[in-house]
Formats: C-alpha cells, structure tokens, sequence
C-alpha cells in the first residue's frame, strides 16, 4: 500500500456490494472486498422474479418514473422517506440499460426488445427478467466486471473472510474493519478511508427463511452494537409463496403470480359463502373451477387480484389457513400455474419450475403447486442519511451524506440499508435498490474519501487497529474456553421459533412481551455455551456460535420496535392495533444498542413525506370504505 | 434437528440414516472415516423431504459418532440451498453433486439406509467437505471472463438480441461454477500449487463460458484473447471426450455442444493466425 493512497472497503459481495465496488473501482479508488464466499455465490443469486423499471411501452400507456416512484411509496405504507425513492426510481430505466451492455441475458421479444411482466403492487408491466433466475443473472454481470478490475489489480478481493467490526477513531469516524479469515481463523485489521457494508438481510435471525445460510444479519448487528443506529428493524418481509422444506423455505417467486398464477384453496359454498371443503386433500385436478375452487385474492381484489402486494398476499393467505381452509387441512394453500402451457413456462419461469420439481417432485405444469408464506427480506436496516435536492426530488448527485449512517464514514448499501422500502417492499425493487445504492451512492463514498485526503487512514496510529484486534482475539478465546454446557444450534433453533411464532405475520403486544422475555433467556444462555469444535483450523462450530450472539442482539430491536409501533402499517400487523396511525406512527423507529444490558433504546423520528401524501392503502379491497388510487387503468397492459 | 427423538427413543414416522462422511482436519492433513446415525422424518405435507444439508445441520448440532465418541462438527460449504449458487458440490454415494438437492426421500428411504459423503478430489481440501475451488475462478480470469464495457454511465441500451440467441446464452449463463463437471472429467486433475494453474487444463465449465462470452456482440471484442488461452496449454485440446461432464451438470448446461463449438472457434482462429500473422 503506498504510504498516502486512498482506499475502500466494501464488506458484502451481493449486488449492492459489487454496484459499489465496480462504481468506486472505476472512480479511480483502490477497493478491498470482503465476503464470507466467493462472491459469486452471494444471496443475491436467489433473486427470481426481475428488476422494475418504467419503459417505452409501459410508458406510452401512461405509465412513468413517477408513477414507478408513487406506487413504491404507496407499497410502502408511505413509511420511507421519498427523495431517495424519487431518484431511484428515475434512475432505473438507466440501470436496466447498463446491466443490458454487460450482457445481462434479459428475455427478449420477437423483435429483440428486452420483455415485460407483470409484478404485484403495479398494473403495469415495468418488471425486466431473465427467466426466473434474474438475481443470479444479474450477479454474474456485475461479477464479471468486478473480475475484470480483479484483474487489472484494482479490486482486491478477501473470500471466506467474515467482517468482526468496524473500526472507529477518537473523533467517530470510522476508519477500516476487523476481518477473520475462515481457513487460518487469523484476526487482522485493515485501514480504509471509508467502509461500505453491503451485507443483506437478517432471514436467520427467524430460523428457517427464504434466505441463504449466510444471510445472519450478523454484519449489521456488529455495526449496530458498535454504536451504528438500526431503523425501522420491525418491518420483515414475509413473502406469500414458498415451499417448506427441512432446511429453508425455498421461494416461488411473484412472478409465478405476474405471468398469470392463480391462489386458491378447495372450498365449498355454504349460504352463499365460502367454507372448508370436506375433502380438501384430494386430487386438485378432480375440483370444479366454479364450485369447489376458492380464489380468494381475485374475488376480495377485483382490480390487483393475485398480484396485490406481499404483505396482503400474505395476510390473506395466513388468514384462510388459518381459518380452516389450507389444502388437506395443512398449513398450505394452491399457486396454480396449470393453465400455462409447458413451453411458456419453461422460457419465462424456467428456474422456479426447475426447483419446484427438484424439492417437491412434482410438477407444476400439471399439478398446482402447495405454498404457504417464508420470512423473506428485511426493510429495515442500518440507519442511513441523504443529502435531498431543494425540491425533494431526489438525492444530491456525488454528495457524501448519500446513505453515511450516523458513523462518518461508514455506509450500508442494499438490503442492509432501511431506506427505499418502507413498511412492505414492492416485489422486483430490491434488486433495483441494490444496485441504485451502488452506482449511485457509491460516487458519495469516492468523493467522501477524496475530502479525506488529508488525513489517510494509511497515516492513521496502528494502536487503535491493535486495540480492536485484540478485543477481537479475546472475545473468540472466551467462546472457546467457555465450558457453560449450551449449545449454540439449539439457541439458534429456539430463538427463530420464537422470532418465527411472535413476530412475522400476526403480532400482538402480549406475544411480542413473552418473546422479549424468551430472548433474555437465550442471552444468558449465549453465555453459556461449550463448543464441540475448539480447533484453530477453518471453525465454523466457532463462527456460528459467535454470530449467534449477533443474531440475540438483533432480535431485540426487531422485537422491541414492533412493541412500540402500536399500529398495522404494512408487513407489520398487529392484532390488537389494527389500523395505521399516522399521526402517532409515521416515523422511523430507530434502535440504538445498550452496551450494558443488551437490548436496544428506540426513538421515533419523522419521515419526508414532501412529495406525496400518505392516502388510504387496500388496494380496492372490496367492501372497503375508500377508493385507493387516483387513476387505475382499467386493464394491465397487453 | 429435535433432541425429543433422542429422549423417547424413534418416533413414529421417523427413520435412522446412516452417513460415512470422509474428513480432513486440513491441508496435507490425512483423511479418516467417520459414521453418524441421523433421524430424518418422514416428508408429510408442509414439512418437506430432509436432504444432505439438513442432516449435516443436525450432525453440527449433535457431533456424536455412532461408537458414541464426541468429535467435532463437519466442515462444509453450502449457500441458498436451491442449487443457484454452487457451493454444496459433494461427492454423494460417488456421484458428484449439490448436496442441497440430495433429498432423504429418494437417497435414503428407507430405515437404516445409508450416505457416503466424500470432498470433491479435484480440488484442495480446506476441511472435511469444504474445498478451495480458487482455481476454477482463476480460470474465469484467464480467459477473461467479461463483457467489456465502456464504464457504468448512462450510454443507453445493449445490443438487441433474437429470442433465440438469448435463449442459447441464458442456458449457458446458468453456469453456476459449481465444479461437478471438473469432478467428473478425467482429464481436469488436482493441482494445488497456484503456479501451476495457468497451464493447467481449464475444463468443461470454464469452455463453456469462453463460448457464452463469444456469443455477445461486445463480449467478442476479447474473442481472440480468450481463444489464444483455449489454443494454449490447458486449453480446449486438452479435452479428451469422455463426455462425463454433461452427464452430471446439474443445470443441464450443453457443456459438450460448448467444447464442440469452441474446439471449432479455435481450429479458425488458428488457420487465421496461420495466414494472417499476429
């Protein structure tokens, strides 16, 4: 390193890391980029449906960046602050088209034009795909030319290397990161003019998820326990179709519901009203469309139907399960697919069918396929600012503030970031924010890191690297020495039971008290612990009981948050308070971590609601008492 | 992964899988043989089949052999656990393959069944199932394995593409570089010293993508490096046509169509530099 050079460390190679990484790379900075697998097999490949971008046809049947804007914020139960949004999404028409010169495989129509479909929350067709593997697609792209800078000795890539803790000076600028390698377990600090964490969501804080084994939140958490604010922890996207499995719960992605899936469940008609079909176990096949087929998202929806918004698929879904109404009396309702033909489904679905087929053994072309909603994704996430335009449309270009959280310095991109989203994400906008943060933001980091040039970390004292180097090297003694008798799977285990049954779907005041009370136990226990595995050679026993420890920590805000938030607003439902309550609620709620008891301080702060005001969110429900939107079309584009 | 079938001894519907797993504490370190009897229900609606993962979560959780010694968890290397990302590639029953897609219901159905798990061999073993594939990505490097780009700016839309040429490379950017058809390729060997690797055969997956990046009007741009690496040592002649590869890609790639076409691709290029000069 030479001895005044300016450098970045982005932690996290998903889409929002390598965005980052390619963008600050090509601004001339040296990038080091650490992720706990080779990057290419980051989350990000899980990614099915596509990308939302406005386009020409969507465009000329009325659609615009505008509207891709309103119907964000609107998904969003008005919660995320709108300049950032604003920019985003007139942003992506240009994202589209960069990762198109990358070579991005998009599906493509007759005449060669990149292809459209459907996605919940909109009646236009704005959502790009590649098959229904868009993510891992995407990826590759952006992992192709992360190669290429590899290459030219401009990235320098640190792979099986797991993110300790950032390192912050004196003056709370952060300065570099604590890393671990996973083969030699060495400890070591590395000096960076600014820190982008860009390390996702946090699914196995709740056990079983949709989310790859890595997705811990345990970066996050570390951010958050070194003094990093957490927004808006309680808004956890659980998604309506996955299958269950042993392991994970593996997503069926929206798009099987934007190319035409149909949800139902077996029903019979009684007194004019839908009831529980005595044999709803039997052959699907064999049940009348007319009379035994309950589609209950186009009969309360008439307007969005099967594609109305995550969170309301969601609830619908639980509700008539839980309600009597599941397949075979289960936990599990139909996503029918039958009435598409082979050949359509294959081009345009190809990935989930594919994977449907493999874990279910069935197949969807000729038999409904069973789902039942899986933690999906996190809206919040690091606490970040924004430097907004006058008008507030949109963000300062190149401006430094662009999603810095509280500590100078240090970023977080992607899904680890809260912005964008709000209370309920919009299907094909995380891949968009993930890339948006990078490309966008990421001209911020370099000229953040260009004002620093006066004062380099390479110049910095070697003492406060050594320090938290060693507080590192002690904590992972004390885990090794440890001889409490715990065991960490099963802390994991019981803490995502607990996340899962108190804090996803329903929540109430009264649960959510016993699950914090749950989780006080399972941090006592956490201290408790004796490992199997005590060796110094690639200990994964060791860096999983370790992150479990994370995880406790994170459950806490996510809890706690949804404690305070006494009110429905989007993926969060509380039972005993059931209606959005603006005047109390339309905040951030933002988690800071108590050092001394482990569990997290929040506060309320208000949202930028500058360019679009919060209306009444059902989605034409029917029997609901107001209209939703100004100007629905009246049919989805052909 | 409940401990309540321990304490009442099997539940119903609950049956007793054997796993031989082949471990490695290290590098240069030697191999030994350890068994464990896992429980794995029964798939029933809702619940899902138990696979290799989820049986080696539950050996994490309770590392005890089946001679009742406390040893320690297995190493592996596992990702989304939906065979996109490539990492779980083991050598299951001596089949290459991911393991996440290995469900109990139909390797193992039966009460008493057994699993052999043994690490890939072409590759370096970091520890027990988990391997160094570094040199497949060097690869990738090698043959420059991306569109190059002018920069991230706004310079409007990529080329157009027929339904049918996106079709072909969408097929062929499914390469998840898992490894399975090194594994199974009699010509890719192990080579664990790096120096080695620019020479070294580069094998089914990474011709495969010399051809995906050929195939897109601004990838062929590097056309003629990438087939000056495939003409080289290691390149595509190195191929012997056992045709292994194709038979365990677990994405179905055509990587034998792909090694065809680049073998053609470098016949030209070499008649051209023959004629033509460098």
């Amino acid at each position: 390193m030479g001895s005044n050079e300016l450098r970045v460390i982005v932690v996290g190679g998903g889409l929002a890391g390598l965005a980052a990484t390619v963008r600050i790379a090509e601004a001339g900075l040296p990038v080091d980029l650490f992720s706990l697998v080779p990057v290419k097999r980051s989350h990000s490949v899980c990614a099915q449906g596509g990308i939302n971008a406005c386009n020409e046809v969507a465009r000329q049947q009325g659609y615009s960046e505008y509207e891709h804007f309103d119907e964000t914020i609107y998904g969003g139960d008005f919660l995320q602050h709108q300049p950032p949004v604003y920019e985003m999404a007139h942003m992506a028409p240009k994202i589209i088209d960069l990762l198109d010169r990358m070579g991005v495989p998009f599906n493509r129509t007759a005449e060669g034009m990149r292809d459209l479909r459907l996605f919940g929350g909109s009646l236009y067709k704005r959502t790009h795909f590649a098959g229904a593997t868009t993510g891992q697609q995407l990826m590759y792209a952006l992992d192709e030319q992360t190669r290429r800078y590899r290459s030219e000795g401009k990235v320098t890539a640190y792979e099986f290397w797991e993110f300790l803790w950032p390192v912050i000076d004196v003056d709370g600028k952060c300065r570099g990161i604590v890393a671990q390698d996973l083969r030699t377990m060495q400890i070591r600090s590395f000096r960076a003019d600014a820190v982008v964490i860009a390390t996702g969501g946090c699914g196995l804080v709740f056990g079983q998820s949709t989310n790859s084994v890595m997705c811990t939140g345990g970066a996050a958490s570390r951010c958050y326990q070194a003094g990093v604010k957490y927004a808006n922890a309680e808004f956890i996207q659980v998604h309506p179709t996955a299958i269950p499995g042993a392991d994970k719960l593996r997503l069926m992605s929206e798009s099987a519901r934007g190319e035409g899936g149909r949800v139902w469940v077996p029903a019979v008609k009684k007194d004019g009203k839908w009831a529980p079909h005595p044999d709803s176990g039997r052959d699907p096949r064999k049940l009348d469309e007319a009379t035994e087929r309950w589609y209950f998202l186009e009969e309360k929806y008439p307007a969005y139907g099967n594609i109305v918004p995550r969170d309301i698929a969601t609830r619908e879904i639980f509700s008539v399960c839980m309600a009597g109404f599941g397949v075979g009396g289960g936990n599990m309702v139909y996503l029918d697919l039958t009435h598409r033909s082979r050949e359509f489904l294959e081009t345009r679905l190809g990935g989930i069918i594919e994977i449907y087929r493999k874990f279910v053994g069935e197949d969807p072309a000729e038999l409904p396929m069973k789902i039942f909603p899986g933690v999906h994704y996190s809206m919040g996430g690091l606490w970040t600012q924004y430097a907004p335009k006058g008008d507030l449309k949109g963000m300062v270009k190149g401006d430094p503030r662009n999603m810095m959280t509280n500590v100078e310095g240090l970023y977080a991109f992607g899904e680890v970031n809260y912005q964008y989203h709000g209370a309920n994400r919009l299907g094909a906008n995380a891949l968009l924010s993930c890339i948006f943060d990078g490309l966008f933001c990421g001209e911020g980091v370099a000229g953040y890191v260009r004002e620093m040039g006066a004062d380099p970390a390479s110049q910095a004292s070697a003492s406060m690297y050594d320090e938290v180097v060693r507080r590192e090297e002690s904590r992972i003694k004390s885990l090794l020495s440890s001889k409490g008798g715990e065991n960490p799977y099963q802390i994991a285990k019981e803490l995502g039971a607990e996340m899962t049954a108190a804090s996803t779907v329903v929540k109430s005041g009264a649960r959510l008290e016993k699950a914090l009370a749950k989780l006080e136990e399972l941090r006592g226990r956490h201290e408790r612990m004796s490992l199997a595995d005590t060796g110094s050679w690639a200990n994964q026993n060791l860096n999983w009981a370790r992150v479990v420890g994370d995880m406790l920590a994170l459950a806490d805000p996510i809890l706690r948050g949804g404690l305070m938030r006494e009110e429905s607003r989007g993926s969060h439902y509380r039972e005993d308070f059931t209606e959005r309550n603006d005047e109390r609620f339309l905040k951030t709620s933002v988690a800071e971590f108590d050092a001394t008891t482990g569990r997290s301080r929040i506060t309320h702060e208000d949202v930028e609601i500058g360019l679009v005001k919060p209306r009444v969110r059902n989605y034409g429900k029917v029997g609901s008492k107001s209209k939703t939107k100004k100007n629905e079309p009246a049919t989805a584009s052909a | 992964m409940s401990s309540k079938n321990d304490a009442k001894g099997k539940a119903a519907n609950t049956r007793t899988v054997r796993f031989n797993i082949k471990r490695c504490d290290g590098p240069g370190q030697p191999s030994r043989w350890e068994r464990f009897d896992v429980p794995v229900q029964s798939s029933s609606a809702g619940s899902g089949s138990a696979n290799v993962i989820s049986c080696l979560q539950w050996i994490a959780a309770n590392p005890v052999t089946i001679e009742g010694r406390k040893t320690t968890p297995v190493s592996f290397d596992c990702g989304c656990l939906e065979e996109v990302c490539g990492a779980c590639t083991m050598v299951i029953n001596g089949q290459v393959r991911q393991s996440c897609s290995c469900l109990m219901d139909s390797c193992a159905p039966n009460d008493g069944d057994e699993v052999t798990l043994e690490p890939m061999s072409k590759f370096p073993v970091n520890r027990d199932l988990f391997v160094d594939r570094s040199r497949l990505f060097n690869d990738l490097e090698r043959i420059r394995g991306w569109v190059p780009i002018d920069g991230t700016y706004d310079l409007g839309a990529g080329p157009r593409e027929t339904p049918e040429q996106q079709q072909q490379r969408y097929k062929l950017s499914e390469c998840m570089s898992c490894g399975c058809c090194l594994e199974a390729c009699p010509q890719y060997t192990l080579e664990p010293d790096e120096k080695e690797w620019d020479h070294a055969f580069v094998g089914a997956a990474v011709i495969s993508q010399t051809r995906y990046f050929n195939m897109h009007a601004t990838g062929k741009e590097l056309a003629k490096q990438r087939l000056d690496v495939m003409s080289g040592p290691g390149g595509v002649s190195d191929c012997g046509n056992a045709q292994n590869c194709v038979k365990v890609c677990p994405k179905e790639i055509p990587l034998t169509e792909s090694i065809g076409s680049v073998g053609r691709q470098t016949t030209i290029h070499k008649i051209r530099e023959f004629f033509m000069g460098r």
